[in-house]
């Protein structure tokens, strides 16, 4: 029966890292976008 | 000024959303590991039930969101709709894979098995494969709007899976348990796990929209960046020179304006 407890674990360990791991990408998006915002601002202003 | 404003209280709004998804899958956590009893048969294997549950739940929801995104497009030829669905199935091919992976780490001690080709795992299986199929079809259409068309007939016909997992339990002899929730006769287990099991979906569904909204308001800023890059391109330099590119975007990625 407590051989069950890995596969319990494994399980959530899993879920959560998953999880957790897509909104680390998330946050990369939201900061390349910016970055990239930034360098067409930097542009716009050296153009006026 | 009013923008700002706006910005501002939708920010304050989606940071209400996330510190109410993190309390209530706190709670569904506790009460998966004290408060909700040990199955007889089944010992602790049978706690995986309060994650891979709410796992399939937002897989079906996932995909109804990108039928609704997908018929949208194909409707109105909406870009929000579009970037809905995309949103969506992105978070569908996450929450597929989940379902996949927690699904076999039960079968495991259970059925003695990692996997087996009965109706309502094939089933998924083919669910996962129409996410990834949703994803190259956009990759390789060759414009965006051939992609997102294309995408979004995938999208429409692909729905159709979804009743198909949850009756393939009922229409085939499989392995895998009928519906224990949405029986006829009503939910069919303890009250305890039924609570705790509602608590999780709740959780995980807050966790769904959150990153939902997220990941839009991050398509919606993708969009209007190539917008605005493909304008400078074609636009004659005089008028690159003269006036400042269209599309205007909010500094604020988190704080996207909707078009």
């Amino acid at each position: 029966m407590d051989d069950n407890l890995g596969y319990l674990f494994a399980a959530f360990a899993v879920t959560w890292l998953a999880i957790a791991g897509y909104l680390l990408y998330i946050g990369q998006q939201v900061k390349g976008l910016r970055d990239e915002m930034q360098l067409l601002d930097d542009g716009d202003d050296a153009a006026t | 000024m009013m923008q700002r404003n706006s910005t501002n209280r939708s920010d304050m709004l989606v940071m209400g959303l996330g510190l109410l998804t993190v309390a209530v899958l706190t709670l569904g956590i506790f009460m998966a590991f004290v408060y909700a009893p040990s199955d007889l048969a089944q010992g602790n294997a049978q706690r995986i039930f309060y994650v891979h549950v709410p796992m399939a739940w937002l897989a079906y929801l996932a995909m109804a969101v990108v039928f609704v995104g997908s018929v949208g497009y194909m409707w109105k030829r909406s870009a929000r709709m579009d970037r809905l669905a995309r949103s969506s199935a992105e978070l569908g091919f996450l929450f597929t894979t989940l379902v996949l992976i927690t699904g076999s780490l039960w079968g495991r001690p259970i059925w003695n098995a990692w996997w087996q080709w009965e109706a309502r795992l094939t089933t998924t299986l083919i669910l996962w494969f129409i996410f990834i199929g949703y994803f190259m079809v956009r990759a390789y259409a060759g414009d965006r709007e051939r992609g997102a068309r294309y995408a979004a007939v995938l999208g429409i016909i692909g729905a159709i899976d979804v009743p198909i997992i949850h009756q393939s339990v009922t229409w085939w002899r499989t392995l895998h348990p009928e519906p224990i929730v949405l029986d006829t006769g009503g939910p069919n287990l303890p009250d305890s796990m039924l609570a705790t099991l509602l608590v999780c979906l709740a959780g995980f569904t807050l966790l769904y929209a959150y990153l939902m909204v997220q990941k839009t308001r991050i398509e919606t800023v993708r969009d209007a960046l190539a917008e605005r890059e493909l304008t400078a391109l074609f636009a004659p330099e005089s008028e690159t020179l003269d006036r400042r590119p269209v599309a205007p975007v909010s500094r604020n990625v988190s704080g996207a304006a909707e078009d």
